[in-house]
């Protein structure tokens, strides 16, 4: 399977990845040898089997609904945060509106 | 041309848990920033989360309330998107597999019962909050705080059936009655517990295809849901005539304005790449299970309306505006139990005279203070009482009146405020007499006119007696004591 330039810029944005014209090609190239290679699973009769989205057979695993402070102290959350003022992340200005 | 507007809404409910969705945190409003948060819902590396099971619960209640059928199998997905209240860069919710689909919710418009159906419902996180820069601190940035963040929701999504702005504002209020009757949510709207987006598309009237449609946000009231549709449906409608096109986008209602405006900022890369979630396993929701939450759904709103007509005779339209509030039908329905007196009335008088009152005064000064059944000064004991007042003659009705206000601003019992404000009804008849005699030595013309075969003037004289006594005079018996004096 083939990976156009423009697929690559696409997953770049959607990843806020910014690439230059050489990483473009260079990843298009990548992608596209991974995913032939991924493509051969195609190859296998799969219309009898479930799709599987976790390997283990296990379900309903629950909490109950009790509350419990896991940061003990004013400003843990905040510790590893960039920029942070009066107790709120601080981040660059996000504008909702056109 | 002649349109018509296609509306599809997608409500967000907070559940009422104590916990988040996937950790421990509180889900308390109003905290200070950041305060309720883990490395869990803050997003960090190498965490697990593990489901609330009150979260489920509530879902499938929400589900039975609404006739949805619910799915057996049941697992989250990954939503993916940037966007600084995401901590994770994922919301964690359902996805092709939602915990329920169909359903429906009935409304009434008109005296005519309306089906909206509803497409799905599933569970899923709730984001963060942001503040922008220009209300807190520096104007070029924006500030995040986290403990909305990981709050358990469901998302209530109804099929396009909706045909008008008050279709859509009758369909939010039945949906809340029943939310608040089930307890499930407070569905505060201030505080974000109850939102709504709004997908709205018109179409020439008579076509069978759907119109293009935009999605209105930011609607955060009933009086603004119905305001943004009102003006969606012409802007869209105007776009036509003017021989434009409706562009698919998203759109935010300006509550200063009453305009919406296209929010372009998001419009690109919707491509939310959905996948199982692997670090929640599957849900099974067996029909034990459901059979035992089934078991704890309180009387519904429709199933008591019906019941309220038929048991108390009420009209279509009480039954309608009493049972809307589970707080007030139960407020009504405490004043019967209370009231209950061995008149020729019957339980249906009865019901009556107290629905006009709960209708009327009750919900009117409720309205004008904005206060809340559970912390009104009227209570049931005090406004049956009032009215076993007017049944044994203490007071009139045109008193009651009186005596109600009284009661509302002091919180008093109707008994203190009548002996206290001297409104006991003067029914002694020499107190009577001695009134009439005097409304008789003051309007001789009067007298003369009566005697001389004018009886409509016995109005007049019952008027004047009414005044004199300042509405204290039992009405019955200032009739009977004019008629003997004027004619004696």
């Amino acid at each position: 399977m083939k990976l156009s330039i423009k697929e690559v810029e696409h997953v770049a944005e959607l990843g806020r990845l910014e690439l230059t014209d050489e990483e473009k090609n260079r990843f298009a190239e990548q992608l596209s040898n991974i995913l032939t290679h991924i493509e051969k699973l195609n190859q296998l009769d799969t219309s009898n089997i479930e799709p599987t989205s976790h390997v283990l057979p296990i379900k309903n695993i629950f909490r109950d609904d009790a509350v419990a402070q896991t940061f003990g102290s004013e400003g843990d959350s905040l510790s590893n945060a960039p920029d942070k003022d009066r107790g709120y992340y601080k981040v660059p200005k996000i504008i909702e509106e056109a | 041309m002649k349109y018509e507007p296609v509306i599809g809404l997608e409500v967000h409910v907070q559940l009422n848990t104590k916990s988040k969705m996937f950790c421990s945190c509180s889900t308390k409003f109003g905290s200070e920033p950041n305060k309720n948060t883990c490395p869990i819902c803050i997003g960090m590396p190498g965490v697990l989360p593990v489901i609330n099971k009150e979260a489920v619960n509530l879902t499938i209640k929400t589900a039975l309330a609404m006739r949805c059928n619910i799915a057996p199998f049941n697992r989250f997905a990954r939503k993916n998107y940037f966007y600084p209240d995401l901590p994770k860069g994922y919301q964690i919710s359902q996805y092709e597999l939602p915990l329920a689909k169909g359903g429906h919710i009935e409304i009434v418009l008109d005296g005519n019962i309306k089906r909206i159906g509803l497409t799905r419902i599933h569970m899923e996180e709730d984001a963060g909050k942001l503040i922008h820069g220009e209300n807190l601190g520096d104007k070029d940035s924006s500030y995040v705080d986290i403990n909305r963040a990981g709050v358990p929701l469901m998302e209530i999504v109804s099929e396009p059936d909706i045909r008008s702005p008050e279709e859509a504002k009758e369909y939010m209020t039945r949906l809340k009655a029943i939310l608040e009757y089930i307890e499930v949510s407070d569905c505060n709207m201030e505080e974000g517990s109850l939102r709504c987006d709004a997908n709205v598309s018109v179409r020439p009237v008579g076509s069978k295809e759907f119109g293009t449609k935009a999605e209105v946000k930011n609607m955060n009231s009933f009086r603004f849901l119905q305001k943004a549709l009102e003006y969606e449906i012409k802007r869209q409608i105007d776009t036509l005539e003017e021989g434009g096109k409706i562009v698919q986008e998203t759109r935010l209602f300006n509550p200063d304005k009453g305009v919406t405006v296209s929010m372009r900022s998001k419009e690109e890369a919707h491509d939310y790449r959905y996948f199982p979630e692997p670090d929640l396993v599957p849900i099974e929701i067996d029909s034990r299970w459901i059979e035992d939450i089934r078991a704890t759904l309180p009387e519904l709103p429709d199933a008591k309306r019906e019941r309220f007509v038929k048991d108390y005779g009420l009209p279509e339209y009480d039954a309608e505006v009493l049972t809307t509030s589970k707080a007030i039908a139960g407020y009504f329905e405490d004043c019967i139990k209370l009231y209950n007196q061995p008149t020729d009335r019957g339980i249906q008088g009865q019901a009556k005279i107290i629905s006009n009152w709960v209708m009327g005064e009750v919900l009117r000064t409720l309205k004008d203070e904005g206060l809340t059944i559970e912390k009104y000064h009227v209570t049931p004991q005090m406004l049956a009482g009032m009215l076993k007042l007017i049944d044994n003659g203490t007071i009139s009705g045109k008193i009651a009146k009186t005596v109600f206000e009284e009661m509302y601003k002091t919180g008093k019992s109707p008994e203190d405020i009548v002996k206290e404000k001297g409104l006991v009804q003067i029914t002694d008849e020499s107190a009577v007499i001695k009134v009439i005699d005097e409304v008789i030595a003051e309007n001789p013309k009067e007298v003369a006119d009566y005697k001389g075969g004018k009886d409509k003037l016995i109005t007049f004289f019952v008027g004047q007696v009414m005044k004199k006594s300042k509405g204290k005079a039992n009405p019955q018996v200032v009739n009977k004591l004019l008629k003997e004096r004027l004619t004696s």
